[in-house]
């Protein structure tokens, strides 16, 4: 394949006319004739008793369609979790009921208490407005270790207490606290993982549609993965079979993680539809979507590295807190446990790693994934930990990494995963060459002279993506399978439309699949359509998250057109006459070994659907192949992310200087894209370092409820980014040799940002050896002056 | 209600709307001039900035009425006469500037007024004018990087694109 098309090219991407000329179809930009406007009435206290709900103003104000409380939702079910995480003790974790409007008590703000359907938006506003719900207030369950004392308030009354499970993984505590005991250098560091909101630039957005005609329904919805909507929402909430629901997920926003879970919104919507017999379109505000999207993160972290005289690691112990909020969101308990636990060993070869995690219930908003899940949360813990041992113990930060990388695949680690390939030496090296580490002591004493502050900080992570084989995570715990599917169309004349089950909200699918359908038969990709985001023409599948479109959605496009092709060829063989042995395919052209003779692409898919000279009776007519691909393994991307700061030592203030990043995520389809992936990715990273925090206060009220609290980064707090892929050590277990880059950035880019600004403050003479995130202005300059 | 009319990439546009009635919503809603976003509700994102008069303005924090009898133009109006991309467009998609696209019509609308004003911005001062307008998919690079491209700069030094 030529390198202007086909895997490897920096193919444009054919989504970006569409949204360039402002014709992209979001779910808000769909209105249906007749729609009606649902607006929500949400708890503006963090925990509390529903004494009562007056309704009756509000019902006869004008434009009111139907006034929706719990009540109307005796039938349906709550909102279910996806993953059943099983504790220590072999026992299930504590699940609570999750209902789609507030039963008997409010247990965050934001919490949706009534749902008011009317003509107009303003309407269903006012009427809101004059609905009285008597609550009695509760103190609210906020800080996690109160949570879990004797006789604290619990968030859910059915439950034994606010501990939603108490998990180990990898070796005992009792094995890692012996090495300790012995080790020559233990390091340890208490840290928090700081609450974060994800923030797409889209705000969810639900339109539910009812006809009557046919009893069935349509949910036009902001989600990357319309198929588990319809399957959670259909199959455990309103009792809807599938071939009577359709799921839409048009042009996404973006989601981050966000847009995966089921949300109340979605199911009332669609519900509210057959009961008004009206469409119901909800649109969530910005400030709405501060106080019901689910969050992420919020981790509080002890972790201690054992290491002998050689600064070669013993063991690692580490304790997580991990804030669920007040239910489970879809995904929630699998964060802190399978996708954090599991990635506690690094890039290190130390033989001893055990992990607790504690999962608690607070009246806040459900937590869950936000981009990287879990991963981040690891990689920081980790990455801090070795930088702080590698100054207690005077050995350079580069090179302690380098004296415990695993250098032998696959391997093994004590916390249940088995990396097939990498060379973290490679990454390191070319981390140390991109950011010309060698010249930063120059750079540094510039920086002096000007009285600034100037730190490199090194992170190298591991992430496990390409989630994830079904067998094995069904033995975690997850509800659900981790395969993907797709099926090949391919039309009479040649061209093919591919229906996908992933979701594309920004990674631009609908050209990097297409290149790489394009590659396996040599056809131009401009012959070639990716269809996605409706259940209703595309095969089932799982959705986008977790790096894993293109290492699991791209593998069932590949194994599909492998039967195409093997279909093809047989095709081929009988128009050329030859035995299919001997037919090689090469640029779109079908021939016989050795001869001249050949016949087109399009020759042969013609002959599939006008079967006049054909193989009737060895293969049917037609030519569409469906695949589910389920991966043998999880992928691991890997790299060595380095950063640059100058610390204003008046102010506190951090500028980022310069950030490189240098991973290995296997083989490469669209490099134009990775790199964009990698670069927001960074910037959402650099984001949750330096500026983003999601805070309450002690009344269980969010304080950074809007943009104005909430510091997003802008193009002025970060740079140009130096990124590299060149790295590359093919994924040996799926076809495409690929890893995932979508979490990568915003995994490896905090601890290489706090651990530049420690080397700074360090540097400068101030003995400040962690500061938690976000590193603001105030933080930094209070480690350094207190 | 009042009587608004307008001028909306270069075709007359009227309608009838309440006094509070945003333009970011008369363009949506009136006139189905969908690809101004909203992306808050505190006037922070840049998700709905068009030109009213020639300047850049974010459509959620004018009222239709205010923008009586103006020129507006909308992401809609960029492309060139014959349907092909305009520069700023074409920039942005050559140098993978974007990536959900709902951010892109704000930022094509705040890029084209930025360089009407500074047709040869630094980096720094991209980086300082798209101050209002926030993109959560591409960390900026790629933004910035098209717009410097999209005023003639040779861009072929910085990283990875
Ligand atoms: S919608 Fe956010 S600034 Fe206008
Ligand atoms: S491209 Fe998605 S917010 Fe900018």
């Amino acid at each position: 394949m030529p390198k202007d098309g086909g895997i490897g090219a920096s193919s444009k991407r054919r989504e970006d006319v569409r949204f360039l000329t402002g014709k992209g179809r979001y779910t808000d930009d769909i209105n249906i004739h007749g729609q009606a406007y649902a607006y929500f009435l949400r708890s503006e206290v963090a925990y509390g008793k529903i004494n009562g709900i007056d309704t009756s103003v509000a019902e006869g104000m004008p434009g009111v369609v139907q006034i929706f409380t719990a009540k109307d939702f005796e039938g349906a079910g709550g909102i279910p979790c996806g993953w059943q995480v099983t504790d220590r003790h072999g026992q299930p974790m504590q699940e609570p009921k999750h209902p789609i409007l507030a039963e008997g008590f409010v247990r965050h703000v934001g919490d949706p208490i009534v749902g008011v359907v009317a003509d107009t938006l303003e309407q269903a506003r006012d009427a809101a407005e004059a609905i009285d719900v008597d609550i009695t207030e509760i103190d609210p369950v906020l800080d996690m270790r109160a949570a879990l004392a004797d006789g604290a308030t619990k968030v859910h009354d059915e439950l034994s207490s606010n501990l939603c499970y108490d998990w180990n993984l990898g070796n005992s505590p009792e094995e890692a606290e012996q090495v300790m005991n012995s080790a020559h250098h233990v390091t340890t560091l208490e840290l928090t993982n700081n609450r974060l909101i994800a923030n797409p630039m889209e705000p969810r957005v639900a339109v539910g549609d009812y006809s009557i005609a046919n009893d069935d329904y349509t949910l036009y919805t902001t989600s990357q993965n319309p198929h588990v909507i319809r399957l959670l929402m259909g199959a455990f909430v309103l009792n809807i079979p599938e071939h009577k629901l359709r799921v839409v997920a048009p042009d996404v926003g973006g989601g981050f993680g966000s847009k995966i879970y089921h949300y109340a919104e979605e199911a009332f919507c669609t519900f509210a539809a057959k009961q008004c017999m009206r469409p119901v379109k909800w649109t969530s505000s910005r400030s709405e979507a501060f106080v019901s999207d689910a969050h992420g993160r919020d981790h509080v972290t002890t972790i201690r590295l054992a290491l002998d005289e050689n600064g070669k690691f013993l063991a690692i112990h580490t304790d997580t807190l991990a804030n669920m909020g007040a239910y489970l969101s879809t995904f929630s308990s699998s964060i802190p446990t399978w996708l954090h636990g599991t990635l506690m060993a690094g890039n290190y070869t130390t033989p001893i790693v055990s992990v607790n995690v504690k999962a608690v219930f607070t009246n806040t908003v459900p937590v869950d994934a936000y981009r990287g899940a879990g991963r981040p949360e690891a990689t920081f813990q980790l990455e801090r930990v070795v930088d702080k041992a590698a100054r207690e113990m005077g050995i350079d930060p580069v090179e302690i990494r380098r004296r415990n990388f695993i250098t032998e695949f696959p391997y093994a680690t004590p916390v249940a995963v088995e990396y097939d390939t990498g060379d973290y030496h490679a990454t390191m090296d070319k981390l140390l060459e991109l950011s010309d580490h060698a010249g930063f002591e120059v750079r540094a004493a510039e920086s002096k002279a000007n009285g600034k502050l100037r730190g490199f900080g090194i992170s190298h992570y591991i992430e496990a993506c390409g989630i994830a084989p079904s067998n094995l995570v069904g033995q975690l715990g997850a509800r659900a399978g981790l395969y993907e599917s797709a099926t090949v169309r391919v039309n009479a004349t040649g061209s093919i439309s591919v229906m996908t089950g992933s979701h594309s909200h920004g990674q631009g699918h609908e050209t990097s699949f297409a290149q790489v359908v394009a590659e396996m038969i040599g056809i131009d990709e401009k012959q070639i359509d990716i269809v996605h985001g409706d259940t209703a023409n595309t095969p089932m599948g799982m959705g986008t998250y977790g790096s894993r479109s293109l290492a699991v959605g791209g593998s069932a496009i590949v194994r599909a057109t492998e039967k195409i092709l093997n279909k093809a060829k047989k095709i081929a063989a009988h128009l050329l006459e030859a035995s299919e042995a001997d037919i090689e395919l090469k640029d779109g052209t079908f021939t016989v070994a050795g001869t001249d003779k050949s016949v087109a692409w399009g020759d042969v898919t013609l002959a599939a659907y006008v079967p006049h000279n054909y193989p009737l009776e060895e293969i049917e007519p037609g030519l569409e192949e469906t695949a589910f691909y389920d991966p043998a393994n999880f992928t691991y991307p890997s790299g060595g992310y380095g950063c640059e700061v100058e610390v204003d030592p008046e102010t506190g203030k951090v500028q980022i200087l310069s950030f490189t990043a240098a991973d290995d995520f296997g083989n490469v389809v669209n490099p134009m894209i990775v790199e964009g992936q990698v670069q927001g990715g960074l910037a959402q990273g650099i984001g949750q370092a330096l500026l983003e925090n999601c805070a309450y206060d002690e009344n269980g009220q969010l304080l950074s409820g809007s943009y104005m609290d909430y510091t997003m980064p802008r193009a002025d707090d970060v740079p140009m980014f130096k990124v590299d892929h060149s790295c590359m050590t093919p994924c040996t277990h799926n076809p495409l040799g690929v890893k995932g880059c979508g979490e990568a950035g915003a995994i490896g880019s905090p601890p290489a940002v706090v651990n530049a600004v420690i080397d700074a403050l360090q540097r400068g003479g101030h003995d400040v050896k962690h500061i938690d995130m976000p590193l603001s202005p105030d933080r930094v300059w209070m480690a350094m002056n207190s | 209600m009042v009587s608004v009319s307008m001028n909306v990439n270069g075709k007359p546009a009227s309608g009838e709307v309440e006094g509070r009635t945003l333009l970011s919503a008369f363009l949506r809603e009136n006139l189905k001039l969908t690809g101004t976003h909203i992306g808050c509700d505190t006037s922070q994102c840049g998700a709905c900035v068009v030109h009213v008069d020639g300047k850049a303005v974010k459509a959620c924090t004018m009222l239709a009425a205010e923008a009586d009898g103006s020129e507006v133009k909308t992401i809609e109006g960029m492309a060139n006469a014959d349907g092909s991309l305009g520069v700023v467009q074409q920039a942005f998609q050559d140098h993978h500037g974007l990536q959900c696209g709902f951010c892109t019509p704000g930022m094509v609308m705040s890029a084209a007024a930025l360089l009407s004003e500074n047709p040869n911005p630094s980096e720094a001062e991209i980086r300082e004018y798209l101050e209002g307008n926030l993109c959560r998919c591409t960390g900026y690079h790629n933004i910035v990087k098209a717009i410097m491209a999209a005023a003639g700069q040779d861009v072929s030094k910085i990283a990875a694109e």
